[in-house]
C-alpha cells in the first residue's frame, strides 16, 4: 500500500511539470488578452497609454461592426458547414461501393483538404474565379451565361465557395468512416424485408449516421469560425464576407488598436462560448429525437 | 503577435522555466541585431529588415560590396511582404524590441515614427558628407520623409503616379492625348475604347488605403476636395469629395475594371502587360516593368502622360520607400554606413553595371536620370518621371492648405484605419449594393473622429 501511494505521488509529481506548462501557455495569453482590452494604447500612439476601464468594450458594442461581423460568421460558416456536409454525404455514399479506381477517386477527393488555405484562396482568386481568364466565367460562358464579377458582386459567396470546396472532403472522411462501420448484416436484412434502397437509406443509414453527423458539424465549425485566409486574400472583408476573425485582423493590424482589438478578441471568446453550449446543443437534441424516433 | 512580443517581455523567467523550446523560438529572429557591441570596434552585424520589392532584392544581391569594403561589418537581410513588414517593424519599434539596426519603412510612416522619437535624425550625417552630396536627392521625396527640415530617413527608391497608354489601340480610335491631359479627356478616351476585350481605363478598386485610396485621394484632390482642412476638420462628404469618387465610381462602371473590388496594381499591370487595357494611371515604377519584353507584350508600344487633371496643375502620388534606423539600435554608426551606401550614387553606379541600367533605383537622387546609360536604358520613360517627380507638391497637392505633408495619405496614425474602412465601404458602391451619399456621411464621421484626436 505504502509503496502504492508512494509511486501515486511520485507519479502526480511528474505530472506538474507539464501541468505547469499547460497552464502557462494557455492562460496567460488570455489573462494578458483581459489586461490589454482595459487599455487605451494604438500603438503609433505610444505616449497615450493608459487604463480606460470598460471604454474598449463600450466601443465594441455601439460600434455596429461587430454585430455586423457576428451575422458575417453566422452566415458565412453555416453555410459552408451545411454546405461541406450535405456534399460530403453525396460523395461519401457515392464513395461507398465498389468500382474500378476507388482508392485513387477518394485520394483525388481529399486533395481539397490538404491544400493550403492561402494557397488554395490564391488559386480561386487567379485560375477560378479571375473575371477574364477565370475557369467559373469560362464555363459560364460554354453555356451561354454572362460572366461575373465574383469578388465585387458576390464576395460572401465566394468564400462560402471555396470553404465548401475545402471542407467537403472533410466531411466526406468523417461521414465515410460512418458508412463502412455500417453492419452489412442489418442492411442486408432490410433488403430482405423488402426495404429499396431509398429507404434502407432514410431508415437505417441515416439514422446510423446520425452522431458522425453531429461531429463533423461540430468540428467543421470550430474549424471555419477561424476562417480568415480566403477573407484577406480574396474579398478584404467587403460585402458579407468580415467575419470576425478578420474584423479583429483589422482592428489589431489595420487600426493598431491594440486595446480595442483585444476587447474584440474577449467579446470574440464570449460570443463562441455561448454559440457552443447553446446552439450546438439544441443541435444535437434534434438529431438524438430524430434518432430515438427512428429507433 | 503583438500581445506574444509584450508577453514574453514580461514572462521572461516563467518561460525560461517552463521550457527552452518556446525561448529559442522567440529569441531566434532577434539575435542578429542586439549583442554586438557599441558600434566602431569590433565586428558589427547589422538586421536589416526590409520589403521584398525587386530593388530591394537587388540591394541584397550587392551587399557583398559593401561588407567588402568594411570588412567589420556584415549585414543580414529580413525580406518581408509590406503588410507584414509594416506591421513587424511597428511592433518592434513601439514595445522597443530593438531587433533591427535598419528598417526599409514607407514615406507614411517616416513623420509619425519621427514624432514618436523611434527614429534617428539622420540630418548632421548626411549633410556632413560632402561627397554624399544629399541635395542630390528629389526635394519633394526629400519632404516627404523630413520632420521640421530634419531629415528622418533616406529615399531609396520613390515613385509618383502618371497615366500609362496604349498607343496602338488609342491610335486605332484616333485619339490622341497630349502630356497634361484632363480627366475629362481621358474619361472620354476610355468609354470610347472600352469594348469587351479591351478595358478602356484601368484603375484600382481593391479595399485598403494604399490600393484604392492611393489613386482615389489624388483625383479627390485635383477636384478640389480633401480628407481634412489645415484644422483637421474632417471634409469627406463635402461637393468635392463626393464629385471626385461619383466620377471616379462611373468611370470604372463605364470603361473600368470588370471587377473593380479584385483589381489592385498587380491585376492591373496584369491587364496592361497583355494589351488588354487602353489606359492606366498608377505608380511610376510600372513603366520599367511595363517595358520588360520579357513581361511584357506592350514594350515599345506604350506612351506616357502626367497624371490627369481637373482644378490642379498636377496629380501624380509621392510614395517612397526609406531606409531610417530605428533608435533602439546599438549600432548606429554602422548603420548609417551602410544607409549610406546603399542611397549613393556609387550604389545606382554599381547596380547599373552589375545588374542592368533599368534596376537602378528610380527617383531617388536627380543625378541618375543624368548617367547616359540610365537615360538610354529608360529613355521612353525615365525623363517623364523625372519631371513628375520634381513637380508634386506634398506640401499642397490639391487646393486646401494641409497641416501634414503628403499626397495621396494623412500622415496620422488613424488614416490607415480610416482609408481602409471607407474603401470598404466604397467597394458595396461599385457592387451597387450602396448608395455614395450615406458611405460618405458615415466616412465623415469616421474621419471627424480621427480628426478630432490631433
Amino acid at each position: 500500500m505504502t509503496t502504492g501511494r508512494r509511486g501515486l505521488a511520485i507519479s502526480r509529481a511528474l505530472l506538474w511539470p507539464a501541468l505547469i506548462v499547460a497552464i502557462l501557455l494557455t492562460q496567460i495569453p488570455l489573462v494578458a488578452t483581459l489586461y490589454y482590452s482595459f487599455q487605451e494604447w494604438n500603438l503609433l500612439r505610444p505616449g497615450q497609454r493608459g487604463f480606460v476601464g470598460f471604454d474598449n468594450y463600450v466601443k465594441v458594442l455601439s460600434d455596429g461592426s461587430f454585430l455586423s461581423s457576428l451575422g458575417n460568421t453566422v452566415v458565412v460558416t453555416g453555410s459552408a458547414v451545411v454546405g461541406a456536409t450535405l456534399l460530403g454525404l453525396l460523395f461519401a455514399v457515392l464513395l461507398d461501393r465498389k468500382f474500378l479506381g476507388q482508392s485513387v477517386a477518394r485520394t483525388l477527393m481529399i486533395t481539397p483538404f490538404l491544400v493550403m488555405p492561402a494557397a488554395a484562396a490564391l488559386i480561386w482568386k487567379w485560375s477560378i474565379l479571375d473575371f477574364t481568364y477565370g475557369m467559373a466565367n469560362w464555363g459560364l460562358s460554354l453555356v451561354g451565361l454572362p460572366p461575373v464579377a465574383w469578388n465585387t458582386d458576390l464576395p460572401a459567396a465566394t468564400v462560402i465557395m471555396v470553404l465548401i470546396w475545402q471542407y467537403t472532403p472533410f466531411a466526406m472522411l468523417i461521414l465515410l468512416a460512418g458508412l463502412q462501420s455500417q453492419s452489412r448484416e442489418v442492411l442486408e436484412a432490410a433488403s430482405v424485408d423488402g426495404a429499396g434502397p431509398l429507404r434502407t437509406f432514410t431508415s437505417m443509414t441515416l439514422p446510423h449516421l446520425r452522431q458522425y453527423v453531429e461531429i463533423t458539424v461540430l468540428l467543421a465549425t470550430i474549424l471555419l469560425l477561424q476562417v480568415f485566409d480566403p477573407v484577406a486574400i480574396m474579398t478584404n472583408g467587403t460585402g458579407g464576407s468580415k467575419t470576425l476573425s478578420y474584423l479583429l485582423y483589422e482592428r489589431a493590424f489595420i487600426g493598431l488598436e491594440v486595446g480595442e482589438a483585444a476587447a474584440y478578441g474577449v467579446m470574440t471568446v464570449i460570443v463562441t462560448i455561448i454559440v457552443a453550449t447553446v446552439a450546438l446543443r439544441t443541435l444535437f437534441k434534434v438529431f438524438s429525437e430524430e434518432g430515438l424516433m427512428n429507433r | 503577435m503583438t500581445l506574444t512580443t509584450r508577453m514574453r517581455r514580461a514572462t521572461v523567467p516563467a518561460v525560461l522555466a517552463a521550457g527552452a523550446l518556446a525561448m529559442a523560438g522567440c529569441a531566434g529572429a532577434g539575435g542578429g541585431g542586439g549583442g554586438t557591441g557599441d558600434g566602431g570596434d569590433g565586428p558589427v552585424e547589422l538586421t536589416l529588415a526590409t520589403v521584398n520589392n525587386p530593388q530591394m532584392k537587388d540591394m541584397e544581391e550587392l551587399k557583398g560590396e559593401f561588407e567588402e569594403s568594411h570588412p567589420d561589418i556584415t549585414v543580414n537581410f529580413v525580406q518581408m511582404e509590406e503588410n507584414d513588414l509594416r506591421d513587424a517593424v511597428t511592433k518592434d519599434i513601439a514595445t522597443g524590441g530593438g531587433q533591427y539596426d535598419i528598417v526599409t519603412i514607407g514615406s507614411y510612416e517616416v513623420p509619425i515614427w519621427a514624432e514618436n522619437e523611434w527614429l534617428a535624425d539622420l540630418t548632421e550625417p548626411l549633410s556632413s558628407d560632402a561627397e554624399y552630396d544629399v541635395d542630390d536627392l528629389f526635394a519633394p521625396v526629400k519632404d516627404v520623409v523630413s520632420v521640421d527640415d530634419r531629415l528622418y530617413a533616406v529615399p531609396f527608391y520613390g515613385e509618383s503616379s502618371m497615366l500609362m497608354y496604349n498607343e496602338e489601340i488609342l491610335d486605332e480610335a484616333g485619339i490622341t492625348l497630349s502630356e497634361n491631359p484632363t480627366w475629362d479627356e481621358v474619361a472620354e478616351a476610355a468609354r470610347e475604347v472600352h469594348s469587351d476585350d479591351v478595358t478602356g481605363i484601368c484603375l484600382r478598386g481593391k479595399p485598403g488605403w494604399g490600393e484604392l485610396f492611393a489613386p482615389l485621394t489624388t483625383v479627390v484632390q485635383t477636384f478640389g476636395g480633401t480628407w481634412f482642412d489645415a484644422d483637421w476638420n474632417a471634409h469627406v462628404n463635402d461637393p468635392e469629395f463626393r464629385e471626385a469618387v461619383q466620377f471616379y465610381v462611373d468611370l470604372v462602371e463605364d470603361a473600368g475594371p470588370a471587377d473593380p473590388v479584385s483589381t489592385g496594381f498587380t491585376e492591373c499591370l496584369n491587364t496592361m502587360t497583355q494589351g488588354k487595357a487602353a489606359m492606366w494611371v498608377d505608380a511610376t515604377v510600372a513603366a520599367g516593368m511595363l517595358e520588360d519584353p520579357e513581361a511584357s507584350e506592350v514594350a515599345g508600344k506604350m506612351g506616357y502622360a502626367h497624371a490627369p487633371v481637373k482644378e490642379t496643375e498636377e496629380s501624380g502620388w509621392l510614395w517612397s520607400w526609406n531606409l531610417a534606423i530605428p533608435q533602439t539600435t546599438q549600432n548606429q554608426d554602422a548603420a548609417i554606413e551602410f544607409v549610406k551606401w546603399a542611397t549613393s550614387k556609387e550604389y545606382h553606379q554599381l547596380v547599373g553595371e552589375e545588374l542592368g541600367w533599368t534596376r537602378v533605383p528610380p527617383g531617388a537622387r536627380q543625378s541618375t536620370y543624368e548617367i547616359p546609360e540610365y537615360v538610354e536604358a529608360a529613355e521612353s520613360f525615365a525623363p517623364i518621371t523625372q519631371d513628375i517627380m520634381l513637380a508634386v507638391n506634398p506640401t499642397q497637392p490639391g487646393l486646401y492648405e494641409q497641416s501634414w505633408t503628403g499626397i495621396q495619405y494623412v500622415t496620422i496614425p488613424e488614416f490607415q484605419d480610416l482609408g481602409n474602412q471607407v474603401s470598404q465601404d466604397l467597394s458595396d458602391v461599385f457592387a451597387g449594393r450602396s448608395e455614395l451619399g450615406p458611405v460618405l456621411d458615415r466616412g465623415q464621421q469616421l474621419a471627424q473622429e480621427a480628426g478630432d484626436a490631433q
